[in-house]
């Protein structure tokens, strides 16, 4: 069995990069660094240096079109989330716009400002509706890592992406009629496989390609300074 | 100056840079067509310096507008300012667009605060289309003050043919209404255009929607639109663009052409466009003297797939709850109770928005059943609401009308209950009510409480609900 290590302690090079580019831009995204420490994420192999997509922990489980109204209530939008108190209290809401007969388990439990599923399932067209990218900032915020959902709405999968938020998975089937929230997983990005813990079952997740090293790197200004495609913030 | 809970505005003179050079032109546009394309790979090859251009093709594309607005504009300059620099200037002042709209009649102080950041943005970088409100006590004392970000964006003449527009608002693609490129983004991609005027983009497939015969006087633009949703669904139009044609479209005003475009990301969609004809010429020459260049879809461009829809043919519809494509008959709706009715928003509180309302009211001659919220998009359309007699209604004016009828009188421009709000917002949703509204979205929450029941409709299906109290089919009073 693989070591499972805390994020955040050098294990991922996705944080490693994001701490030396909030180190060089003089933010530190205190809030999101913390609710990514809570969440497990596993080792795929020690000598590679490639950072390593595999999250392990509950998911939580929802429908087809999951709406940003949904993921972020528009209430909430005056929170700005490039500051850090601000984006934490935008986290604090992830997901609260679910319907609560629908969805009696709640994302955040009352009285927490953390969730404790770092995986999100999503049936189709996850993240329709507003552009508002308070939607993948607030569930990062929140500490969830990544969404494997059957397909996105277009602009949320761009901003999971540029802001480096949230993996924007998608998987071969219709994984929210399979898995129930609360189901403990593992999402192998690596091996493109999402594993359910309990039973054992596994199924296919489709290449995260080109989108993955920006996610890696901590969105798309981090990627592109990496690359050196943009110089360094005066 | 850095954006910040207490941040004050520091002594910097506003400085604007100078545009960069344009890029050498491909004669894409002109000569013998080699590649046939689709206005939206017309307008983006012309911006990328490409002569053709395919779907899926990744390109950078040249910026020619950003708007942005009171909820999006301030973390969006906080990223420019935090990946950029502090003293880093933005790539064009005069190419950015502040919008003040969601967030203005409350009394929440963050929403506020929200507003004086863009203010103070506009200071720094010496912006001047900022359409700003200082006091919020009577926004007739503003005349810079306007309203809703994409009318707005119509009504001051920035919104051009064969242009390039990205706005941090997924209703941007209202604008392709004016045969341009025009589509919403996240504000990671706003503060990147803020420092480089440039954006990395896929090429859209297009989907092609023929729409001929005449308009029966019952049917709208909302209607159109709504049955194309309910055919395509919400996410038939995902990754594309969708170009309307035909000659419905060609006898439509240029504000019911915006209201078809406005609920294209309502499908899912990129971006939508209409062709430039003497409508749109008509139109943007008498609100901008600036230059700019149409493009046309080549006669023989690829589409991914062509709707022909005989207009003639439509009934009114709503989008019963929960999705925009629930797509019902009014009639098969018809009886259901309503609490109130709601007419505003980008897509639904234009001026010919109200003087349609109006109209079937005056023709119905009853009083609503309901309370009758009415939004004005701007604040020309709320003068013109109070100002222009309707036609055919003896001379009265939409305002007249809707206070025979008992409506609650026209409020101030904003995006008010559209999407909800800070709990003190005009016409908010606070209670599991149901409404009629001619708005674009009736997500569960969207206009407020997480249990209310919104049916989205044109205008006359709105009125026509208000003074039954419950869904109405229009044909009952027109």
């Amino acid at each position: 069995m693989q070591p499972v290590l805390p994020q955040g302690a050098g294990c991922s090079g996705r944080h490693a990069a994001k701490q030396q580019l909030a180190h060089s831009f003089g933010l530190i995204k205190a809030a999101s660094q913390r609710a990514r420490q809570q969440t497990l994420v596993t080792r795929a192999a020690v000598s590679n240096k490639k950072p390593a997509r595999v999250v392990r922990g509950k998911c939580f489980v929802t429908r087809d079109n999951i709406d940003t109204d949904q993921i972020i209530p528009a209430e909430h939008l005056t929170l700005v989330p490039s500051n850090p108190d601000e984006l934490e209290q935008l986290g604090s809401f992830a997901l609260c716009g679910l319907p609560q007969e629908l969805y009696p388990e709640r994302f955040i439990k009352q009285g927490e400002i953390k969730t404790e599923y770092p995986v999100v399932i999503g049936g189709n067209n996850f993240g329709c509706g507003s552009s508002r990218e308070h939607a993948p900032v607030c569930m990062g915020a929140s500490g969830a890592r990544v969404v494997v959902a059957q397909s996105y709405a277009r602009i949320f999968f761009r901003n999971c992406v540029s802001t480096g938020e949230l993996y924007p998975c998608e998987a071969d089937e219709r994984l929210c009629d399979s898995l129930q929230t609360g189901d403990e997983v593992e999402v192998n990005m690596e091996t493109n496989v999402l594993t359910n813990l309990g039973s054992g079952k596994t199924f296919g997740l489709k290449p995260l390609g080109e989108a993955a090293p920006v996610v890696d790197a901590g969105g798309i200004f981090a990627y592109a300074r990496a690359q050196g495609m943009i110089k360094t913030a005066a | 100056m850095q954006i910040g809970t207490s941040g004050r505005m520091l002594a910097a003179p506003p400085r604007a840079t100078a545009a960069p050079m344009a890029p050498p032109r491909t004669p894409a546009s002109t000569g013998g067509v080699k590649h046939a394309m689709t206005l939206t790979e017309k307008i983006l090859a012309r911006h990328s310096g490409n002569s053709v251009l395919r779907p899926g093709d990744n390109i950078w594309t040249e910026v020619d507008k950003l708007m942005t607005h009171d909820v999006c504009g301030p973390p969006a300059f906080g990223i420019f300012q935090r990946e950029f620099g502090e003293n880093a200037q933005v790539w064009d002042a005069d190419k950015i667009v502040l919008i003040p709209d969601h967030y203005i009649f409350t009394e929440d102080e963050r929403a506020n605060r929200n507003v004086d950041i863009l203010r103070q943005m506009a200071h720094q970088y010496g912006i001047k289309h900022f359409y700003d409100i200082t006091d919020k006590s009577d926004f007739r004392a503003n005349p810079d003050y306007k309203g809703v970000c994409h009318v707005a964006l119509a009504q001051e003449g920035h919104c051009k043919p064969g242009e390039v527009l990205f706005g941090t608002d997924s209703h941007t693609c209202n604008a392709g209404a004016f045969g341009q490129f025009a589509s919403g983004i996240g504000n990671t991609d706003a503060g990147f255009i803020l420092g480089t005027g440039k954006l990395l983009i896929k090429v859209p497939p297009t989907l092609r929607f023929e729409l001929e015969g005449e308009l029966p006087p019952y049917i709208m633009a909302k209607d159109i639109i709504l049955q194309i949703i309910g055919e395509i669904t919400v996410d038939g139009a995902t990754y594309k663009a969708m170009e309307f044609t035909g000659s419905a479209i060609e006898s439509m005003s240029m504000e019911e052409r915006m209201t078809v475009c406005n609920m294209v990301v309502e499908a899912g969609g990129k971006n939508g466009t209409c062709p430039v004809d003497e409508t749109t010429l008509d139109y943007v020459r008498q609100r901008t003297s600036d230059a700019f260049e149409p493009e046309f879809a080549d006669a023989g461009a690829s589409y991914v797939k062509t709707y022909r829809i005989d207009v003639s043919k439509l009934q009114p519809l709503v989008a019963a709850p929960h999705s925009p494509d629930n797509r019902k008959l009014a009639s098969e709706c018809a009886g259901t109770s309503i609490d109130r009715v709601y007419i505003g928003s980008c897509t639904g509180g234009k001026y010919e928005d109200f003087s349609a309302a109006a109209r079937l009211l005056h023709k119905a001659g009853q009083q609503v059943k309901v309370p009758t919220f009415l939004v004005p998009a701007t604040q020309k359309v709320w003068a013109d609401v109070y100002g222009l007699p309707v036609a055919g209604c003896d001379g009265k004016t939409a305002a007249k009308i809707f206070e025979e009828a008992g409506c609650v009188p026209p409020a101030a421009p904003s995006c008010a209950a559209c999407l909800g709000g800070p709990r003190d917002t005009f016409a908010r949703l606070n209670e599991a009510e149901t409404v009629v509204s001619t708005t674009n979205r009736n997500f569960p929450g969207r206009m407020g409480n997480k249990d209310g029941r919104i049916y989205l409709a044109s205008p006359y299906t709105a009125a026509a609900s208000a003074i039954a109290g419950a869904v109405a089919d229009p044909r009952d009073y027109l």
